[in-house]
């Protein structure tokens, strides 16, 4: 039974209006043959309205699940097993005011979760030449993705549909409503991805790795186009990447994950100048940079990532962290805490709170 | 951040544990194998191959009386069932019957003979016969304890001539199997020609090749069967019609085979790794055999596998249909032949038992085939 | 498009020529003649021709001519549209194949229709439920009816329902429509026959037509496109039926014009055991008899099914299929 709660928010470290999104302590796990694979074990962050959030890792960090927890799209054996996502909305049921509705509570098939996807949270997938389908238009897609949400005649969605192409920056609109994903050029199918996306209008947008799987040109023109929307319909954005250089141009406020849990997190600035957390210093140190000293070899993180079925106790960077406690860092697990005003990090560097269970 | 230049001397992570070792060292055969090993429907399956195979290599081990002696006297004997406990305990015996003619019909029909049975026994002597025409032997597998005695065991029945068909049962396996066997590697080996010389040099003689394949495609195998086993003339001996026969069907087979290999050819061609071959400057002969042909092994050995079961089902239909091998030889299909009719299996059901037999193999062989060729895969699941 | 087909059905008067060529062939190439046989014939029921008369028919059958000649005349007579005159049965051959053209057509297109129906939903269940006790008891029967030829299970219907019913369900008409024509009656006879050959016949298609379909649609399942349909907002089974389904739909689709000379070649041996008035008996009894004219055009007809049906699977797939319709060849 999902859980609304209305009214006033608890306390938060940030001086911001109530957040948009509040995800608490959300584990999802993967129930496989070998073993359990804890993808998201204990992640907490909000997201405010308008607010771009970076979420930033390596592969196998969990970034994905999380959001596509958010979604409740997260693939059979995974399930969510604990946590809440709260979103706050307009009241449903006329009067005025907001509500807000655990998303982790709701059946995932039902028609609650469905309404939200597509309209209130939208997502802009990581391959814009796979996720649309070969055999249907791309008008045909983004129509019925209008109508799922809209109580519109198809003809007033077909408008609606060319308007978004034309923002988006597709030229000619209305022909390439009638064309097929695989005749359009990667970057166009990336706008027009982002054109369904946003048709219904969503609150809070979803971008999982956008310009990963596209070239640089076209990265540029996708952030500057993302830039744009975000900015003219205040909508949040939840922004995926592996990218550093893409957080820094981008977000406002980023997360690290390593490993299902949450390494660090702060205002993009806290971050990227005074990393606190290991783990983010060592990639912040990572980045090829003109200004550094030549000749000398690119730092990088020794070790690889763990295979996700050999997780390592306690903290889950300190086999690879030149700063860990013996004793400590490998028997207990640290707490997401603050250090700043708005800065928070998990590592026994700066706090002695443990995960509780 | 001055202070963070130099990698420091962490340790590395964890060692990957022994298992994870053994995987990476070990050969693309043995990662198959293992694979393989993991689908107990596919063992289980292959091991029922290799039973099938051990009565092909010696029929007469595991047959007990002479597969063509006729007796009208025994014709339509039913299948009798082996009790294994008498009045003196352990006993494993079978039921001897007596015959009466039904003077309406004229069938004979078969009632147990209340006061005898006929005990049976492994591993007893019999006839004579040739190991692999090596080395003479009368062991067989079950038989009547006492070689002497006149009733004999039937465990299958027998047919309208009183031949037992457990017997032919045995030989008809060493036919069929064979045949199967033999068709598919003789299509392997010209598909793997011919579309390896397709696919790999490609141009006019891919071209020449493809619809050459494609013409016979076209025409509609049955039937093609059918007119090639006609054309057989009457009068040739059985073994040259079970040479025929097997090419015939290897020649209608090949070209599946071929369109694959082909095509796995054409993808391999331009993958980086062969690129890299030949810019090293190795000879065409090397890198097809060296360099391609170990990465499609596995699946040819799958795709072979799984062509078996079509050409045992191909040949017990010619032979059902007395197009195929024929009497006096035995296979699957002409043991069948003698259910050929509703009324003779309404009288004789048990003449249907080697279109059990065919099943048997034919799924024992697609189970085989099909967990060769998901562990063959090295990106399947 | 329209050239890929324009360019195919140009090459069809082609590729029937090098197949009058090889049917040609292989009716020939038995050693000896219609004659030869039905002197043999004559001989076991005890009655005999003298030389001279079997060299009358031979001649005013032209069977003594040479055989490019015999080739050349066959074609003449079929470019003209005459299917020949049947040796053993003395009538055209356009007769007897025309009598039980209908009964053959109607046995393939039920066979047909019962696999699709059983055979699509089945599979996209099974691959939608993966891994439950429904999806192993299919991938069993599925096996199963893979693995048993199919005059096996002709056979084991029968004795089936002979022993436990008492029905004896051969040939396709009750005795008193047999030689009957047409009529309300002769149909509703014929459907309360045509299940079982038709569930004989489609049986090894189902099966493999299920496994094909649910394994195209596991790898479907799990597309980004799905994905993407599924984040819209989508309700579940709307978007598997709309989207994936869809394109594992595709490839099989190719295969659709395949099924119906398949389905016309399966039914021979079934209707030897099944006693089924189709043309696959008369097909057999020519070829053993060397019919020539009567199992060339039998040939023909198969063989020009069979091109026309991968003509139909082509046209078929750039129908539903975007991607090959404008990309040209």
């Amino acid at each position: 039974m999902p859980r609304i709660r209305t009214g006033i928010e608890e306390g938060r470290m940030n001086t911001h209006n109530a957040p948009l999104l509040s995800v608490r302590d959300l584990k999802t796990y993967f129930m496989m043959d070998e073993g359990v694979v804890k993808a998201v074990d204990g992640v907490s962050f909000d997201v405010h309205a308008g607010q771009i959030f970076g979420i930033v890792g390596e592969s196998g960090c969990g970034k994905s699940v999380t959001v596509k927890s958010v979604l409740r799209i997260v693939e059979a054996p995974g399930k969510i097993v604990q946590g809440q996502i709260l979103l706050r909305r307009s009241r449903q049921d006329g009067t005025s005011g907001e509500e807000e509705l655990d998303l982790a509570g709701l059946d995932a098939h039902g028609q609650e979760i469905r309404s939200i996807r597509g309209g209130h949270i939208a997502l802009i997938p990581q391959e814009p030449m796979t996720s649309f389908s070969p055999v249907h238009t791309i008008g045909d897609q983004i129509i019925e993705a209008i109508m799922l949400h809209q109580s519109i005649d198809r003809k007033a969605a077909r408008n609606l549909a060319r308007d978004m192409l034309k923002d988006v920056g597709v030229p000619m609109p209305e022909r390439r409503l009638d064309e097929y994903s695989w005749q359009l050029s990667g970057g166009l199918r990336q706008r027009a991805i982002i054109a369904m996306a946003l048709s219904c209008n969503p609150r809070l947008l979803i971008a999982d790795e956008p310009t990963t799987a596209v070239d640089v040109t076209t990265q540029a023109q996708v952030l500057r186009l993302l830039r744009q929307l975000q900015h003219e319909r205040n909508s949040a954005i939840i922004f995926i990447t592996h990218d550093l250089g893409v957080i820094a141009q981008m977000a406002s406020f980023v997360m690290v994950m390593y490993l299902g849990l949450v390494m660090e997190q702060g205002p993009v600035d806290d971050i990227f100048h005074a990393p606190k957390h290991p783990y983010t210093q060592a990639l912040l140190r990572s980045i090829p940079s003109v200004s550094s000293q030549p000749r000398v070899s690119l730092p990088t993180i020794s070790g690889s990532i763990p295979h996700p079925f050999n997780k390592p106790s306690g903290c889950p960077f300190h086999p690879r962290c030149i700063k860990r406690m013996p004793g400590r860092c490998d028997a207990r697990t640290p707490a997401l805490q603050a250090v700043g005003e708005e800065q928070r990090v998990s590592c026994f560097l700066y706090h002695d709170v443990e995960v509780s269970e | 951040m001055a202070d963070e230049i130099q990698d420091a001397s962490a340790p590395p992570s964890e060692l990957s544990s022994k298992g994870e070792e053994r995987v990476s060292v070990a050969s693309n055969w043995k990662l198959v194998w293992w694979r393989f090993r993991k689908n107990r429907l596919a063992v289980a399956s292959a091991i029922v191959l290799l039973m099938f195979y051990a009565v092909v290599l010696v029929p007469d081990f595991f047959s007990n009386q002479d597969p063509e002696a006729t007796d009208a006297a025994l014709a339509f004997i039913p299948m009798q069932r082996i009790s294994f406990f008498g009045k003196t305990g352990f006993n494993p015996s079978v039921p001897d019957v007596v015959g009466k003619r039904n003077t309406i019909t004229l069938k004979m029909e078969w009632a147990r003979n209340e006061t005898a049975r006929i005990p049976i026994a492994l591993f007893v002597r019999g006839y004579k016969y040739k190991v692999l025409d090596l080395f003479e032997t009368d062991i067989h597998l079950i038989d009547a304890k006492d070689p002497k005695s006149k009733g004999r065991p039937h465990f299958l029945g027998t047919d309208r001539l009183g031949r037992d068909q457990w017997s032919r049962m045995m030989f008809g396996t060493r036919t069929s199997m064979t045949v199967g066997l033999v068709a598919v590697v003789l299509s392997t080996i010209l598909g793997v020609l011919l579309g390896g010389i397709s696919g790999y040099f490609g141009g006019w003689l891919d071209m020449v090749i493809q619809r050459a394949i494609e013409l016979l495609q076209s025409l509609p195998t049955i039937p093609i069967w059918l007119m090639m086993t006609a054309a057989l003339p009457q009068d040739w001996r059985p073994d040259r019609v079970f040479l025929a026969i097997t090419i015939i069907l290897a020649l209608i087979g090949w070209t599946t085979l071929a369109r694959e290999i082909r095509g796995r050819f054409l993808s391999l061609r331009e993958e980086d790794f062969i690129v890299a071959a030949e810019l090293a400057g190795c000879s065409h002969l090397r890198i097809i055999l060296r360099h391609m042909v170990p990465s499609f092994t596995s699946h040819i050995i799958a795709a072979s596998t799984l062509a078996i079961p079509v050409m045992i089902i191909s040949e017990t239909s010619l032979s059902f249909l007395g197009l195929g091998i024929r009497p006096p030889a035995i296979s699957w299909g002409v043991l069948l032949q003698e259910a050929q009719n509703i009324q003779t299996v309404a009288l004789a059901p048990w003449l249907m038992f080697p279109g059990l037999v065919v099943i048997i193999a034919v799924l024992a062989f697609n189970l085989v085939g099909d967990g060769l060729r998901d562990a063959a895969d090295p990106y399947g699941h | 498009m329209l050239r890929f087909i324009i360019k195919r059905l140009l090459l069809l008067p082609l590729l029937m020529l090098l197949f009058t060529v090889v049917v040609f062939a292989l009716v020939q190439a038995p050693p000896g003649d219609f004659l030869t046989s039905y002197v043999a014939m004559l001989a076991s029921s005890g009655s005999s021709m003298d030389a001279a008369q079997v060299a009358a028919l031979r001649h005013q059958f032209g069977l003594d001519q040479p055989v490019y000649v015999r080739y050349l005349l066959w074609l003449g007579s079929l470019v003209r549209g005459d299917l020949g005159l049947s040796l053993e049965y003395q009538r055209p051959s356009a007769e007897l194949i025309g009598e039980r053209m209908l009964v053959t057509v109607l046995l393939a297109l039920f066979a047909f229709v019962i696999t699709w129906i059983v055979a699509i939903p089945a599979g996209i269940y099974a691959a939608m439920h993966k891994n439950t006790a429904l999806d192993y008891l299919f991938a069993v029967l599925n096996y199963i009816g893979v693995a048993t030829p199919n005059f096996m299970l002709a056979l084991i219907l029968m004795w089936f329902c002979f022993s436990n019913f008492g029905l004896m369900i051969t040939g396709l008409f009750s005795p008193q429509y047999t030689q009957a024509p047409w009529s309300l009656g002769r149909f509703i006879d014929l459907l309360k026959h045509i299940w079982l050959p038709g569930i004989v016949l489609g049986v090894a298609g189902t099966a493999r037509l299920m496994r094909i379909m649910r394994a195209n649609l596991l790898d479907e399942l799990d597309k980004p496109y799905v994905v993407m349909a599924r984040a819209k907002g989508m309700s579940e089974w709307k978007l598997v039926v709309k989207y994936p389904v869809r394109l594992a739909f595709n490839p099989i689709i190719s295969t659709i014009g395949w099924y119906l000379p398949q389905l016309f070649s399966g039914s021979l041996i079934v209707a030897t055991v099944m006693n089924l008035p189709n043309i696959g008996p008369l097909l057999l009894r020519s070829l053993i008899q060397q019919d020539m004219y009567l199992a060339g055009s039998i040939m023909l007809i198969y063989c020009a099914l069979t091109i026309i049906g991968t003509l139909i699977s082509d046209i078929l797939l750039a129908l539903f299929d975007p991607r090959i319709r404008m990309e040209g060849t």
